[in-house]
This record gives C-alpha cells, structure tokens and sequence, in this order.
C-alpha cells in the first residue's frame, strides 16, 4: 500500500443547520492532493467551494458544521480532533489565504507583527526574534525595502501588497498545504498574474501543496494539475487540468468551458456573442430532485430530473457525475 | 499630533460661542426675574424690587446686558450671584470639585462594570451570564435615576445601614458610593450593550478569521485582534456618556444633596439668579467638549488610520 496522500477529502457532507432541519449544502464531495501538488476547485458563487475549504481549516462557524465524510492530513483523521489540537495543525501544516486584503488583516496592527505571531505561535519565538524574522519574510514575498514596511499599517498598503503579506503569513512557518480562497478575486488585473507567480514560485520551493479556489476555470487551469468542478454543493466533474480543457465531460463543465472568452477569438472567428449558462445556481434549501444541474442543463432528460447520477470513473482517476456525459 | 490638538481646540471655538448666545438669549427671555420668583412665598416691596432692579442692571437693554456679560466673560468673570452677591467664578469653584468627584467616579464604574459585562456576554452569545447582563443593561438604561437612588439609599442606608444615606461628609469615599453607583447604572448599562455588540462586530471581521486561521487560541484572538479594534468603537460611548454625566447629576445630586453644580444649577434656576445659572451651564458644557477633545485624541492614539488620514 502506498503512502496516504497529503490531503484526503472523502464524502465530505456540510450542513446547514436550521431551526428544524438541516440541509447538505456540500454533499459527497471528495478529492485528494499530494504532496507538493496544485490542485483546483472552482464553481459559481454558493456552490460550496469555500465552505468545503473552510471546513478543512476546521473554520466552520455556527450555521455550517461537518455532517459527515472525512478529511485526512496524511492518513490522519483531522475534522474530529478535538479543537486544541487542530488549532496546532493551523498555520503550521495548513495555511489559508482569503479573498479580501483588505479585510483580512487587522486595521490596527502592523503588518510586521501580524507576521510575526506566527513565528511567535509555531515556534516559540520570542517578539524580538519574531520581529527580524518577519522582515525576512517580507523580503521573500518581494515587498520593497521590508524594514520600513514591516512598519506599516494595512492601509498603508496597496491591495496587491497586502496581499503578499498574506502570502508571507500563510507561508511563514512551511505549511504543507495552502489552501487560496479566491487569492486574486479582489486585485487588479496586473497584479493578479504576478501573485499568482509568486504563490506558484514560493510553494514550488518549499514543496507545499495549493488548494486553490476560484470561480475562474482559466486562472485554475493554467496553475493546477488537477482540477475539480462543483455545482450546487457538488463535485460534478474532477480531470487532469488539460483534460478539463479538452474534453470536457460534464455539461456544467462544457458551459463554463465554451463561457471563456478567447484571446483573439475575435480576431479568428469574428464577432460573437460569448456563450452563458442559463439560470442560477439554485438555494441551498432548494436543491431540485435528481441531478441538480437538469433546470440549466439543455440535456436534461427524465431520468435526470428524478435520479442523482452517481460519479462514473474517468480513465485518469477522475469522475463526471451525468447520466449523459460526454 | 500636537497640530492635530490644536486644531482640535480650535474647532470648539464655534460651539462655545453659540452656546454662550443661546445660554444668554434663552435667560433673557424667560417669564420672571430674581424680584419676581417667589417660590418661597416672599413677596418683595414694590420701591425695594424696584431698587433691586436698578442694582442688578436687569432693566438695561438685552444689547447692553449681553454686551456686557461677553466682555466680563473674556475676562474670565461670570459675574455676580444675584442671591448671595459672590463672584460667580467663586460658587461655582466650590461646587466643581464634588462635581467631578461625582461624575468621574460614576465613569469609573460604568467602565469597570460595563465594558466587562458587555465582553463577556458577547464571547458567550445566548448563554446565561449573556442573557443575565443584557437583563442589567435594559433595567439600568430604564430605572428612572431618582427611583434607583431612592432604593440604593432605602438598602444601603436605611436596612443594612452599610453607608449614608445623603450628604458630602467629609468627602470622603463612603458618602461617594451611593451617588456615583446611582448615577453610573445608566452608562454602565449603555456600555454593556454598546461593548457587546462592538465585540460581536469585531469577532465577525474577516482579520478574526485570518486570526484563527493562524492557528491562534481564542483567549489569543480577542487579546491580540479583538480587543484593541472594540475599544474604538466603545470609546465614543464612553466619551460621550462622560461628558454629558455633569448635566445627568442634577437630579442624583437633589436626591442625595450633593453639594455639585447640578444641585447648585436647580437652586439657581428656582430662584431666577441667572449668572449663576448662566455660569453652570457654560462649566457644564465646557467640561462636555473637553472630555470630547480628549476622546478625539485618544482615538488618534488607538487607531492609526485616523493619525494619517
């Protein structure tokens, strides 16, 4: 038998608990991520893709809880530790970045301390120590002259540089795993491409594995190996990244695929209106019956809209979840 | 910084001149006069009011009282009590004292009991010492001052004897307790609810999540992330119950005869001795703008964004 992956996510059930009942906003989800490996989720807005990140981190709050499955960090059982000692695997084996850099540190601490808890945390540094070391961190994720910046305030601060100080955070003590909840959502576009460089170039170095979550299929497919489509609070197709460009399998995926724009596409084919997806994601609380993509989907049969179609192996390790795919 | 306070000061400049020509506006204006008030039954001679009158100056155009009152005013002179014909600066000298006794001291406990009761129960949302504080806070904002005061007195005093029931004393701590604990409950119950709520604001930001996602304790998480970015919101509460406390004591410091610039400004008030009057509503406002610019300050100190913008 082979030696675990570093991250194993198996029939991961998420609830939402409400006064009476309870609804699965992910359910069935499962995945893996090896060491050192780029793995994407993407999906629209509420198809539980952060929240199955958050739920990795052990971050879940009050709604949403773990109603079920597994996540395994290297074979071990992590969503049932008690949560002193899930607390140790934060910010040491797993990091997390999020989406708003601006939000997301504190407006009232400079970032060279911010930083420097983690050493502080992890490592029994002392403040001082704490503190040199978060310039060298700094300096690692190319923020100019870290000695005064260490200084600064987060408003001081331009959205892309706050967000390499997340980065420095998140990276600081060595994590095996980084999970990036939308890294670069909330950026300009030119700096997007260079925090993305600088996540790849930075993990690639320290052999730590991204999950990377966005609802930009190109930006997923153009860093990770593998990637993993979710609609509606499921993994409806998983495939090696190019694969998930090539050949697409399910209708979801196809409609994502055809719905990206193409550098020069113009150009080749003329002008042309982009293609969309119909409808929208449903509630939660309004999960339709059998697959939950059939409202959207312009292949949708009866079987569809009464039986759940169950995960069809693909040659490579990857699944579809269509009763019509391909 | 220091420009900062001075600009600060500056920007009480406007406020203290209208509160000087509506203090003097509205006394002017109002039925009756120091000859006319007979709350007391006196009824004044007609030749004796008359001369009394002429003394005082308040038969002179409202232009030449008004003309008059600013350039003692400049001068620091408030002018003389009509009642017991002392400078007023010298009345109101002796009443400040207790005064700010009193209102500092019923801060103190509005903070040391508030702002820990609303920490507590926003770290534990819906749990008993919760629901059991928040109980406080509704009953402390809605007891009327004077009915709270007459049960402290009626518990502390009258049954268990414990303390005294009214008076300055020697000014000493014992005579304090009463008043200060009956005039704080309402702020103390303000900043329960205020602390509270800016707390659970606080624990729902996105850099507490950051925080936790550090691999932090929670104890760790409201010491190092929380704390700080609440007491920014808790401090305009406290500034501004502190500064309007001096004017909430006028009926806790009847109620007690606590010999401060509320009871001294009732007195006045019911016997028409308006530069007395006049005198304790511009210490009482003044105390209010500079407890304000203190606050102001301290906010540039607590929150960086503020130094710099």
């Amino acid at each position: 038998m082979s030696a675990p992956p570093l991250l194993e996510v198996e029939n991961l059930r998420i609830d939402l608990l409400g006064d009476d009942r309870r609804h699965a906003a992910v359910e069935g989800v499962s995945f893996r991520i090896g060491r050192g490996e780029t793995f994407g989720l993407v999906g629209e807005s509420g198809c539980g893709k952060s929240i199955t990140a958050l739920s990795i981190m052990g971050l879940l709050r009050h709604p949403l809880a773990i109603g079920g499955g597994a996540i395994r960090l290297e074979g071990q059982e992590i969503q049932s530790l008690p949560p002193g000692q899930i607390r140790r695997l934060r910010g040491s084996r797993i990091a997390m970045i999020f989406q708003e850099p601006m939000t997301a540190l504190n407006p009232l601490s400079p970032v060279g301390r911010q930083i420097a808890e983690m050493f502080v945390l992890h490592q029994g540094a002392g403040w001082s120590e704490a503190g040199d070391r978060a310039v060298e961190a700094l300096r690692q994720v190319r923020v100019p002259s870290p000695e005064r910046r260490v200084k600064d305030y987060p408003h001081q601060l331009s959205g892309g540089m706050r967000q390499r100080v997340m980065i420095a955070i998140a990276l600081a003590c060595g994590p095996d795993l980084l999970v990036a909840d939308e890294p670069t959502t909330a950026l300009d576009v030119t700096v997007q491409a260079e925090i993305v460089d600088l996540m790849r170039e930075l993990c690639a170095a320290n052999g730590t594995a991204i999950l990377m979550i966005s609802h930009d299929l190109g930006l997923v497919a153009n860093i990770c190996r593998r990637v993993a489509v979710m609609y509606a609070g499921r993994v409806v197709e998983e495939q090696a990244a190019d694969a998930i460009f090539r050949q697409p399998q399910h209708p979801y995926t196809q409609g994502l695929v055809a719905s990206l724009p193409l550098l020069g596409g113009r150009a080749a084919h003329g002008r042309r209106r982009l293609a969309e997806i119909a409808g929208t994601v449903p509630a939660i609380s309004a999960y339709p019956a059998g697959c939950r993509f059939n409202p959207r989907c312009d292949r949708a049969t009866d079987v569809c809209r009464v039986e759940d179609p169950a995960a069809t192996p693909l040659g490579d390790g990857g699944l579809v979840r269509c009763h019509h795919h391909g | 910084m220091p420009l900062l306070i001075l600009r600060r000061l500056g920007n009480t400049v406007p406020t203290i001149v209208a509160v000087v020509l509506v203090i003097f506006t509205l006394f002017s204006v109002i039925p009756g006069s120091f000859t006319s008030a007979g709350d007391d039954g006196r009824v004044l001679d007609a030749q004796v009011a008359e001369r009394m009158r002429k003394e005082l100056g308040l038969d002179d155009p409202l232009h030449v009282r008004f003309g008059s009152y600013v350039a003692n005013l400049v001068q620091g002179d408030l002018g003389t009590s009509f009642r017991t014909r002392e400078p007023v600066t010298k009345v109101i000298a002796q009443r400040l004292w207790p005064s700010l006794k009193l209102t500092i001291a019923a801060m103190g406990f509005a903070i040391l009991v508030g702002v820990p009761l609303g920490f507590i129960a926003a770290l534990r949302p819906g749990s008993l010492i919760d629901m059991a504080s928040m109980v406080v806070a509704i009953s402390g904002l809605s007891l009327p001052k004077f009915w709270l005061g007459l049960m402290l007195m009626y518990l502390f005093a009258l049954t268990l004897g414990w303390l005294p029931s009214f008076g300055y004393g020697d000014g000493g701590l014992r005579h304090l307790i009463l008043p200060a604990v009956a005039l704080g409950v309402s702020p103390m119950a303000l900043l329960a609810r205020t602390t509270r709520a800016g707390v659970l604001d606080v624990l729902n930001a996105d850099f507490v999540r950051t925080a936790r996602s550090k691999g932090m304790s929670e104890y760790r998480v409201v010491r190092w992330h929380v704390v700080r970015n609440a007491l920014v919101l808790v401090l305009t509460t406290i500034g501004l119950q502190f500064g309007s406390l001096m004017g909430q004591a006028v009926v806790v410091e009847k109620l007690f005869s606590w010999p401060g610039l509320g009871s001294l400004l009732v007195d006045s008030v019911f016997q028409r001795d308006i530069p007395t009057v006049q005198g304790s509503i511009l210490v009482i406002v003044l105390f209010f703008l500079a407890i304000n610019t203190l606050v102001d300050i301290a906010y540039v100190i607590i929150d960086p964004r503020i130094r710099y913008g």
